[in-house]
């Protein structure tokens, strides 16, 4: 459904068709050989990108590392995209995330956390495919659909659980929840509520990157950030704002959009009036990839080039992650709208499936291996929610703490010493 | 040397007209000890905040800090006072100039206040001397670099975010609300988020309905911010330093008619209190509580008052949240009688809260309610009658204060 402006080749893109959803094509062989990256060629000056891009002719690009991989793979018929390490330890986060992710649901049903519970089965290969390839010191920024970032960023599974239960053992002390997961010890800055509000957090600290490097000249520092968010956030002014400041000062930042089709029960197609999401990356000067986001391999393909890029100091990277979520918005979701027909065909899609089946087909692993890693991954769901279980329940003087970083800030009281300093204002018997 | 400070501070108690009292200085924030140079002869009789009815940990700071006097090395200078005069704008970006000079994490970001040195010149030459990135000229995108200025501060900067009238930050109220105030805490203490939030707001001179808003009392009910308000160069230049250094999120009230103020303030580098209010005039008869532009007004009903016999406190609440109930308390212990006058709207504004913290704590120190002067619950008008009319003038405080004082 290419428009006379852009006739770039992309991958097919079943979804742009709109009378019927539940019609939708294959999507491309599972192995990624017919990605294209749409970047712009570096040796241009500013001057010369602007010119390019009001040309109608098509100015895809393929990356180098792409031509690259095509020749090789076309040569050699050996060369695979993943090694039987990265292999199973990509297999072992995603059966994490999916299992922790059920385990949610079974605590919910049975009363232990409450709330709003957003969970994120189905969509296991956009968080592991990007985020395992981080450093420790990267940053990610989520939306309320957050246990599985935090999960593969590195939160041990017992605090996420934990913070589900609201217990003090949480991540966060029990005071954030299901939509706000942070961890500065992995940097995951968040978990927000609302949606499109962490995308410029992600730019903030993708600035702090830039700033380290060139304001503080600590000439090595090169963090990434990633910021996760749906399709429904790209219909958000946020957005698109920090689209324009990321590609302006060549943030080192990547766009990942999980584009699961639906935001609640608002299709994609009914929202918005361009729907290829990854079109809006070149409108603001940086490249617009669309991707299998059911395929942790293509995933874990784009996400190199795009982090690389970043890291390069090159700048940013909007990322398109066709996707799809199993289960409904949240747990409170009755999930009536989808059509049965589009979640079957997703479900055959399921990326754990697929990873595993093409591990086997090339011998990278024996099922006895995904086995006992599925065995591990229960008993440590299971070990988080006896965790969780134990843990201590906030107690009341804890309701006044971390408000303020300097808690001088709830003022000087009219006996002239600062509240805080009152032994009562943290018991909770002190009047606030 | 003690004497002529003596005479010195006896003649120029009353200070009507912003010029500065080298004997009302304040005391170092207790924060910034190891940094305040503090070189006069500290009076501590004058100053009610400073007084002896301290407790004992604030009086410690004084005199460990009283070092003698610089007067002496003054008048043998060419300079016939200490200190340097300027205006409130340039005592702002001294403040902010040093704090990023001393620390390099600091930076400032928000529309033209790099290359066009801000829109009242509170940025003056910094991106000069500090470069585009740390002086950032943003798109026009409140919500966006405002939230970009959060990530920022909770991955370890400073920032520094200009809204470039107080009312445009209105269009950022998602991340001063969301993400500025709550992310400390529900992120259970990881985060912090140091950053300033500051502009120019209040009633200007016919600017015209959205450019004159007071969004003080829209932020205020914003868990785990803090906000204080400007009023002279002095304060300017100490509470801009104060908000920088501090670890919460604070948010700094400058008022449009403000910035062409002159006074003389000390050379040394000082830092005030975030938390304290400011004594302008001890008096007997009645408190009037104010901040910002008003104060002014009030100081100029204040010459009426004495002329017509009543002594009227004036405190400068400077700390809008939260307020200071040790000077305020103390005050209305001593007057009975409290006049808030402010520029906020009469609904829901400052006034009101501290009306009802006034009431819930002091109760008993009443001869007489409190009376709250606001502005009109009105758009503000273009025409200048009208304009006049919305916001509390002189001669309405003096007519309320002579009903208070029945």
């Amino acid at each position: 459904m290419a428009t006379a402006f852009w006739s770039v080749n992309v991958i097919q893109h079943p979804r742009c068709e709109r009378p019927s959803i539940a019609s939708r094509k294959p999507s491309s062989a599972f192995l990624g050989s017919t990605l294209k990256l749409r970047f712009n060629p570096p040796s241009r000056s500013n001057f010369g990108f602007s010119e390019t891009l009001r040309k109608s002719s098509p100015i895809s690009a393929i990356s180098d590392v792409f031509e690259e991989k095509k020749q090789k793979s076309a040569s050699s018929s050996s060369s695979l995209l993943i090694t039987k390490e990265e292999g199973l330890e990509v297999y072992e986060d995603m059966v994490l995330g999916r299992c922790f992710e059920d385990m949610c649901a079974q605590m919910y049903y049975r009363g232990k956390m409450f709330g709003f519970v957003h969970l994120y089965n189905g969509q296991e290969a956009v968080s592991t495919g990007f985020i395992k390839l981080l450093k420790k010191e990267d940053c990610v920024v989520s939306t309320y659909r957050d246990h599985v970032h935090a999960l593969s960023k590195g939160v041990p599974a017992r605090e996420v659980m934990s913070e589900l239960f609201g217990k003090t053992t949480g991540c966060c002390r029990g005071q954030g929840g299901s939509m706000h997961m942070f961890s500065k010890e992995h940097n995951v800055l968040g978990g927000f509520a609302f949606i499109g509000e962490g995308i410029p957090v992600a730019t903030g600290a993708a600035f702090t990157s830039k700033y380290r490097k060139e304001a503080l000249n600590e000439a090595d520092c090169d963090h990434v950030t990633l910021a996760f968010f749906g399709d429904g956030t790209c219909n958000n002014g946020q957005f698109y704002e920090c689209l324009n400041m990321a590609a302006l000062w060549k943030l080192p930042i990547v766009f990942v959009v999980e584009n699961n089709l639906w935001a609640i029960g608002m299709s994609h197609l009914r929202s918005t009036s361009d729907p290829e999401i990854w079109k809006k990356g070149p409108a603001f000067g940086m490249p617009g990839v669309h991707v299998d986001g059911m395929d942790v391999l293509k995933v874990r393909e784009v996400a190199k080039e795009a982090i690389g890029r970043a890291r390069r100091g090159e700048g940013p990277t909007l990322v398109e992650c066709e996707t799809y979520r199993f289960r409904g918005h949240s747990l409170a979701d009755p999930d009536e709208l989808r059509d049965p027909a589009e979640k079957a065909h997703y479900a055959a899609r399921d990326p754990i499936t697929a990873l595993k089946k093409y591990m086997i087909e090339n011998n990278l692993a024996k099922e006895g291996e995904f086995k006992a890693i599925d065995k591990k991954i229960d008993e440590i769901v299971e070990d988080s929610v006896e965790f969780a279980d134990e843990s201590p329940q906030p107690s009341r003087s804890q309701l006044l703490e971390n408000v303020f970083a300097d808690p001088k800030g709830f003022g000087i009281g009219p006996d002239g010493r600062y509240r805080c300093e009152d032994p009562k204002f943290t018991e909770g018997t002190a009047h606030v | 040397m003690a004497a002529t400070f003596q005479g010195l501070g006896a003649a120029a108690a009353l200070s009507l007209s912003g010029s500065f009292d080298p004997n009302r200085l304040h005391l170092p924030c207790r924060r910034s000890l190891s940094v305040t140079r503090l070189s006069f002869v500290v009076r501590l009789e004058e100053r009610i905040v400073s007084g002896s009815n301290l407790p004992p940990r604030r009086a410690q700071q004084l005199v460990s800090k009283a070092v003698a006097t610089k007067a002496d090395a003054a008048s043998a200078s060419t300079a016939s006072k200490p200190g340097h005069e300027l205006l409130l704008f340039e005592a702002l970006r001294e403040g902010l100039e040093e704090e990023m000079d001393r620390d390099p994490q600091v930076c400032v970001m928000g529309e033209d206040v790099g290359h066009y040195g801000g829109s009242y010149k509170v940025t003056k030459g910094l991106a000069d001397k500090f470069g585009d990135l740390r002086v950032l000229d943003t798109p026009i995108a409140e919500n966006a670099f405002t939230g970009m200025g959060i990530g920022a501060a909770m991955t370890g900067l400073r920032p520094v975010v200009e809204g470039m009238n107080m009312g445009f930050l209105l269009l950022a109220f998602n991340q001063i609300s969301n993400n500025c105030g709550m992310l400390h805490y529900t992120s259970g203490g990881q985060f912090k988020i140091p950053i300033v939030i500051r502009g120019p707001g209040g009633v200007g001179r016919q600017l015209g309905a959205e450019h004159s808003q007071r969004l003080e009392s829209y932020f205020q009910s914003i868990p785990g911010i803090q906000m204080v308000a400007c009023s002279t160069p002095y304060n300017a230049k100490g509470l801009m330093k104060a908000a920088i250094r501090s670890e919460n999120p604070v948010i700094l009230f400058e008022h449009v008619l403000l910035y062409n103020l002159k006074e003389r303030i000390p050379d040394e580098e000082y830092v005030l209190n975030l938390e304290e209010a400011e004594m302008v005039r001890p008096g007997e008869h009645i408190t009037i509580l104010t901040y910002s532009r008003m104060r002014y007004h009030v100081m100029q009903a204040a010459k009426t008052l004495v002329n017509k016999g009543y002594d009227p406190e004036v405190i400068d609440i400077r700390s809008l949240k939260p307020f200071d109930l040790y000077t305020i308390g103390n005050s209305v212990k001593k007057t009975h009688r409290v006049l808030i006058v402010e520029e906020c709207m009469r609904t829901g504004g400052i006034g009101a809260s501290l009306t009802a913290a006034i009431t819930e704590n002091f109760h008993d120190y009443l001869d007489a309610p409190i009376m709250c002067l606001s502005s009109q619950d009105v758009p503000t008008p273009y025409a200048g009658t009208l304009e006049n009319w919305t916001v509390v003038q002189p001669a309405q405080i003096v007519t309320a204060v002579e009903q208070l004082c029945q």
